[in-house]
């Protein structure tokens, strides 16, 4: 193979493969736009013949999208900001303080990290029940206040906090809680902001435990409010779509927006072997 | 005094709440699994009976559960090499020198990997569509004959299994691509000048050198892949002719539909067991390898 002909397969095959990935999203933003029905042909339209906001209306003045959305927007901010003030403590706490046990229990924390959410969910369901937190936002939020995951990525991170800066502190007669605010906080700015993705977008895209715990309509968050609306509107493609589109959205602009931040959290996290 | 207590301020309301919300939920599903919680247990706590392992023999000579697993493993089985495979392919595409735009052929392939499942399982619903889904549309013009892709039990997993690799590539493919660009480039150099080819190369540098980084990706796969729940609940709830119940799905019925919650942690036990011997086999399979390689 010639370095031309080279470069040409690589870029050519790079191409290819991102079209295919990319397509079913661009589809579904077209069809979005699509009229009543419009999708329902063969062959299969690619582009709307006449653009139309109408799907998105009806999803926003009768199927109630509006407040779902708010739903997942109050949750994954809730959550990001309160699992924050837990896991930044704890794992700065487990990277440089003392206190007995602490090898221990961090040990015991990366055995959590094996035993998948849905072992524990009919009982936390039932906790749930008995603290009256089914059907409200208190239940997606207070099993998600804290997570091994988030605790492990902290630590790692402060790690590479040099101890000289936090011993002067100490002479210079700063409290440990003064130091962590004013002076470690600053420095764990990076991991911050990838926790912070991280615990949004897991929170929005979380799907099994909102089913479970929430069942009235004015509850539900995006996810849970469109798979019970696809099962009323099997054939409306169109109004799907544009379901699936406002739903999809927030997210994906956030990514692009901070995904420098997060492939390296992805990167961080993965090497905990 | 202060000096020791301290500490417990900064770690001790994350471990509270983990204590409360995950560890002992985790042992309570131990014990729930030994009783006959149901629907009138709910209502009230006294209609509770112990029945120590009959939830588990129960489920154990309970055909469905069966094909729930071996629908799973049927997932895991295809889907997992499926999902490295093509992560591995993108990665090294992605790290090829002659590569151009590599920031932004990162990102377009990466961006299934954060959207919502449920989100993106609709759009595949549609693209699956027996009369109007553009897959059927291109493999008709391409000669074959329309399939039902999620009506037709032989057809229904490996629809899913295609919209999991779509959705999860991203993810092990930035993965490798990280191992790939720490394969010191001075082993390549060499191998260039000694005459090897491009195969042989990717036999022999980079393969043996990417192993610890694919047994992680292929352990944090199974894994994840070993909870199929929202591809087969939204795109098929569990149907063609069951083919596409997966043992999460079946454990979701028999906890929250049929709210029988002592055998669905059964289940969720099961299943758990199930993975860490799968992973651990892995482990140990990949491990030996290693020693064995060098």
């Amino acid at each position: 193979m010639t370095p031309r002909t080279a470069k040409f397969t690589v870029n050519g095959a790079l191409l290819l493969l991102a079209l295919v990935v990319v397509f079913p999203l661009l589809w579904m933003l077209s069809v979005s736009f699509m009229q009543r029905g419009e999708a329902s042909a063969f062959p299969p339209p690619l582009l709307p013949a006449h653009a139309t906001f109408a799907n998105y209306r009806e999803l926003f003045e009768h199927a109630g999208m509006g407040r779902y959305l708010f739903n997942s927007l109050f949750l994954a901010t809730t959550v990001t900001l309160l699992s924050l003030a837990f896991n930044l403590s704890a794992g700065y706490a487990f990277a440089k303080l003392r206190f007995a046990g602490r090898e221990r229990i961090f040990q015991a924390l990366l055995g959590a990290l094996l035993v998948p959410a849905q072992v524990g969910m009919i009982p936390l369901f039932l906790m749930m029940k008995w603290m009256h937190l089914v059907n409200t936002y208190g239940g997606v939020i207070v099993p998600c206040l804290t997570t091994a995951f988030g605790i492990f990525l902290v630590r790692q991170y402060a790690r590479s906090i040099p101890d000289d800066l936090i011993e002067a502190a100490r002479i210079d007669g700063a409290g440990e809680w003064r130091i962590f605010l004013r002076i470690i906080l600053p420095l764990l700015k990076p991991v911050i902001v990838t926790l912070a993705i991280f615990s949004f977008l897991n929170t929005w895209n979380d799907f099994m435990w909102p089913l479970i715990v929430l069942s009235d309509r004015e509850w539900l968050t995006a996810p849970v409010a469109i798979a019970s609306l696809s099962r009323e509107h099997v054939q409306d493609y169109e109004l799907m779509m544009a379901g699936s589109v406002v739903t999809i959205l927030p997210v994906l602009a956030l990514f692009l927006v901070l995904q420098r931040h997060y492939i390296q959290g992805l990167l961080l996290g993965s090497v905990k072997g | 005094m202060n000096r020791r207590w301290l500490p417990w301020t900064f770690v001790g309301p994350a471990l509270l709440v983990l204590g409360a919300f995950f560890v002992l939920p985790v042992l309570a599903a131990l014990l729930l699994s030994f009783t006959d919680f149901d629907l009138y247990a709910l209502a009230d706590i006294r209609n509770m009976r112990v029945v120590w392992f009959d939830n588990y023999l129960e489920v154990l000579s309970t055909p469905l559960f069966w094909k729930s697993l071996l629908n799973t493993l049927y997932f895991v089985g295809v889907g997992v090499p499926l999902s490295i495979g093509a992560s591995l392919g993108a990665a090294l595409l992605l790290n090829s020198p002659l590569a151009k735009f590599k920031g932004l052929f990162r990102t377009a392939l990466f961006a299934p990997v954060v959207t919502t499942v449920v989100a993106v399982a609709l759009i595949w619903r549609y693209l699956f569509h027996t009369r109007y889904g553009l897959i059927n549309f291109a493999l008709t013009h391409l000669g074959f004959a329309p399939i039902d892709w999620l009506g037709d039990p032989h057809w229904s997993m490996p629809a899913i299994i295609v919209f999991a690799v779509w959705k999860n590539f991203g993810y092990n493919m930035v993965i490798l691509l990280a191992g790939l660009q720490s394969v010191p480039v001075e082993l390549y150099e060499a191998a260039r000048i000694d005459g090897a080819s491009a195969w042989r190369q990717f036999r022999h540098i980079t393969l043996p050198s990417l192993r610890p980084v694919l047994l992680l990706v292929a352990i944090i796969t199974v894994a994840g892949y070993f909870q199929l729940f929202a591809e087969p609940y939204v795109m098929t709830r569990g149907d063609p002719l069951q083919s596409t119940v997966s043992v999460l799905y079946y454990m979701f019925q028999q906890g929250f539909e049929w709210w029988n919650l002592g055998r669905a942690t059964a289940i969720a036990f099961l299943l758990f067991a199930l993975t860490l011997l799968v992973t651990r086999v892995l482990l140990r399979f990949g491990r030996r390898g290693e020693e064995s390689g060098a």
